[in-house]
């Protein structure tokens, strides 16, 4: 799950990691108050407006702005409070900015990165630092690969002092920086184990000209399969950031992603979904999206699995894909039955069902009455929806 | 032989006493004849599967009382972790998870404490796995497989029937097929099992079924081309997924370069791997490749 840079922020005060002063609001209107507040806190006579919203490349897209004084900070909250944000990571449709966080601007001397992940070839978790704070460290990583240095960390044993030690030296911190990075590495793995996080992104991690070390951005995301044990970070879920398809596709333990093609499909199992939508674009068309209906698909998934699909108006063909295995194809049938007669269905439907009681299920089909493309393989599935969607 | 799972293996579900661990041990038991007893704590003495097999306390009772050698397991999310770090403490020799939606850091403590063991592990949040006609330890339907000599390993579970299913009917049967999950973490890798088919004397070929994210199938792909004389028949779910956006299981995600589809298949590929583009191609893909 993402959470929101305000968020994170919130998270790293909690375990002690220096954070700049900062204040988060929703309306214009309470611009004056949080400048104030934040030069009585800590004398701040310049800010950076940032919005807040779930995508990286904000500062590109317009919506992170230095303010050096009181008015073009009022200005800037006025602008980006309320504006559309389109970054990299938005798409073309961009994402309209609800809350901006007013921070107090720092003098950054020094930019630098730190990250705690996990790595999956060693089936541990693994510290990142590089030098090369502020840019995308995907970029780094592939231009120069060794300015990112790692270290493993054992389950067993945690974060060693030495390996902090090792890492701020590689950061070429010296003197008092050298220790709070320290301080701070050990207080991030902590908030990142405790958490069940599985991402903590400082970036940048600044050295200020009074050098000391500040956590300016960050990026935290949360193990989904953790969230029952952390109530409370559950409750930070931001659904306003997030496809209300695909929202609603989860009340009924449907997994939603939207796509942007016009072949609408339905499958049981993410590979064969994943699967799926490959053939569709292989044959020459484009899938619409990838539904999983998950191992105990009934009568009601259906339904709203087609509901949902349907809710995009690109969708011009609807593929449905099952191998039954526990998901019995007779039950499926029903639901689909079920379905096409509720929904009024103005586009055509292409159904392969194979593996238990798939027999069963295709004479159901074939006996209901409901205009229904029966499709006897994998391919000519594919083949049949492709060519209804071109209509 | 086939790997893994033969039918001498005697098998004991933990989390026999819920439906779904209820449901699929009866299922086993029937593939097999081969399901020894099961564990739910607080309920040793009782049986299951309507009183076909004792249920056990712990693993360790159940190991010593029947000799079981494998652990099928379908305890919930919040107590999966503990249920395999006790079935490799008592000694069982494979443990398969079945259980979706392990927290990630219990999976690397899990991993870490099961290496200790020598045990081996597959999964978690995977169908299990499939000798036909002698072992059923998971969830697949048994009777879409047919004995024979290709191999399949898959990250997924219904993909993994496609693949049977056209290998069937292509008149190609499995020696043994395994899902091995689709999580950040999983006890056993695709290596690890080409190197068990390499030496497999009733295997032929293998089947190669991966998809998005983490870099696996490569790590597989290199061990294929320096160690394997068996063909390898290759595909990746997923060139039409958006980066960053997770497909449904928690490793399908492109997170860098190298963990997309195209990537792989390239890479796989260069490695001397067949691989196929169409889903629909894998079964003639194999029968051409085996020819």
């Amino acid at each position: 799950m993402k959470i929101h840079e305000y968020q994170a922020m919130q998270l790293l005060k909690r375990y002690g990691v220096a954070i700049p002063a900062g204040i988060t609001i929703d309306d214009p209107s309470q611009a004056d108050a949080a400048l104030d507040q934040l030069h009585a806190e800590c004398a701040a006579e310049q800010f950076v407006i940032k919005a807040q919203v779930h995508a990286g490349g904000r500062g590109k897209g317009g919506g992170v702005k230095f303010s050096p004084d009181r008015a073009s900070a009022l200005a800037n909250i006025e602008t980006i409070l309320g504006m559309t944000l389109v970054t990299h990571q938005t798409g073309a449709e961009g994402r309209l900015v609800k809350k901006v966080m007013v921070a107090q601007a720092l003098d950054i001397k020094q930019e630098l990165y730190a990250a705690i992940t996990l790595d999956r070839t060693q089936s541990m978790d693994v510290f990142m630092v590089s030098t090369e704070g502020g840019m995308e460290i995907e970029e780094v990583a592939r231009t120069s690969p060794e300015k990112i240095v790692r270290e493993a960390i054992h389950p067993g044993f945690g974060l060693r002092l030495f390996q902090a030690r090792a890492l701020a030296q590689a950061l070429g911190l010296e003197g008092t920086a050298a220790k709070q990075a320290v301080a701070m590495f050990q207080k991030l793995y902590k908030l990142y184990q405790e958490l069940d996080c599985s991402i903590v992104e400082i970036n940048p991690l600044i050295v200020t000209g009074q050098g000391d070390l500040v956590a300016l951005d960050s990026k935290i995301n949360l193990d989904d399969n953790a969230l029952y044990l952390h109530p409370d970070l559950a409750a930070m879920r931001d659904l306003e950031e997030e496809d209300p398809a695909e929202v609603d596709a989860g009340k009924y333990d449907l997994n939603y992603i939207k796509l942007d093609g016009t072949v609408g499909c339905m499958v049981n199992g993410a590979g064969l979904a994943m699967a799926t939508m490959d053939i569709i674009k292989q044959v020459g068309g484009s899938p619409a999206n990838f539904l999983d209906v998950g191992g105990g698909a009934n009568v009601e998934t259906v339904k709203n699995g087609f509901r949902i699909i349907l809710s995009d108006p690109n969708v011009k063909a609807v593929l449905i894909n099952i191998f039954g295995g526990i998901v019995r194809c007779d039950r499926i049938a029903n639901g689909i039955i079920e379905a096409v007669k509720d929904l009024d269905l103005n586009v055509p439907v292409v159904v392969r069902l194979a593996g238990t009681n798939a027999d069963i299920a295709k004479e159901l089909l074939a006996n209901s009455g409901v205009a229904i493309i029966s499709a006897d393989s994998f391919e000519d599935a594919a083949n049949k929806v492709v060519k209804a969607a071109q209509g | 032989m086939s790997i893994l799972v033969n039918k001498n293996s005697k098998i004991i579900v933990q989390g026999i006493t819920g439906s779904e661990g209820g449901f699929h041990a009866a299922q086993c038991l029937e593939y097999g004849h081969n399901v020894v007893g099961g564990v739910t704590p607080g309920k040793g003495g009782q049986t299951a599967l309507e009183g076909a097999v004792p249920v056990f306390n712990s693993c360790a009772e159940a190991r010593r009382a029947t000799g079981a050698n494998v652990s099928l397991i379908f305890v919930p999310p919040p107590f999966a972790a503990d249920a395999i770090m006790e079935a490799a403490a008592a000694g069982i020799e494979l443990i398969v998870c079945i259980t979706e939606g392990i927290p990630i850091a219990q999976m690397v403590e899990v991993k870490a404490f099961v290496q200790q063991t020598g045990s081996r592990f597959i999964g978690p949040n995977c169908p299990g796995i499939l000798t036909p006609d002698e072992a059923k330890v998971g969830i697949m339907p048994g009777f879409i497989a047919q004995k024979g000599r290709v191999g399949v390993i898959s990250k997924s579970g219904t993909l993994t029937y496609e693949a049977v299913h056209q290998l069937c009917a292509e008149g190609l049967g499995q020696s043994t097929c395994i899902g091995i999950g689709g999580d950040p973490i999983i006890g056993t890798s695709m290596k690890e099992l080409l190197e068990l088919f390499e030496a497999d004397s009733e295997t032929d070929a293998v089947v190669m079924i991966g998809e998005i994210g983490g870099s696996m199938e490569i790590e597989a792909a290199q061990f294929a081309k320096d160690h394997m004389s068996k063909p390898v028949i290759g595909f990746i779910a997923g060139q039409t997924a958006p980066p960053g956006r997770r497909m449904g299981h928690a490793g399908a995600i492109v997170s860098g370069a190298d963990e997309s589809a195209a990537a792989k298949k390239k890479l796989m590929a260069e490695c001397g791997i067949h691989v196929v583009e169409s889903p629909a191609d894998i079964g003639r893909t194999v029968v051409k490749v085996c020819a």
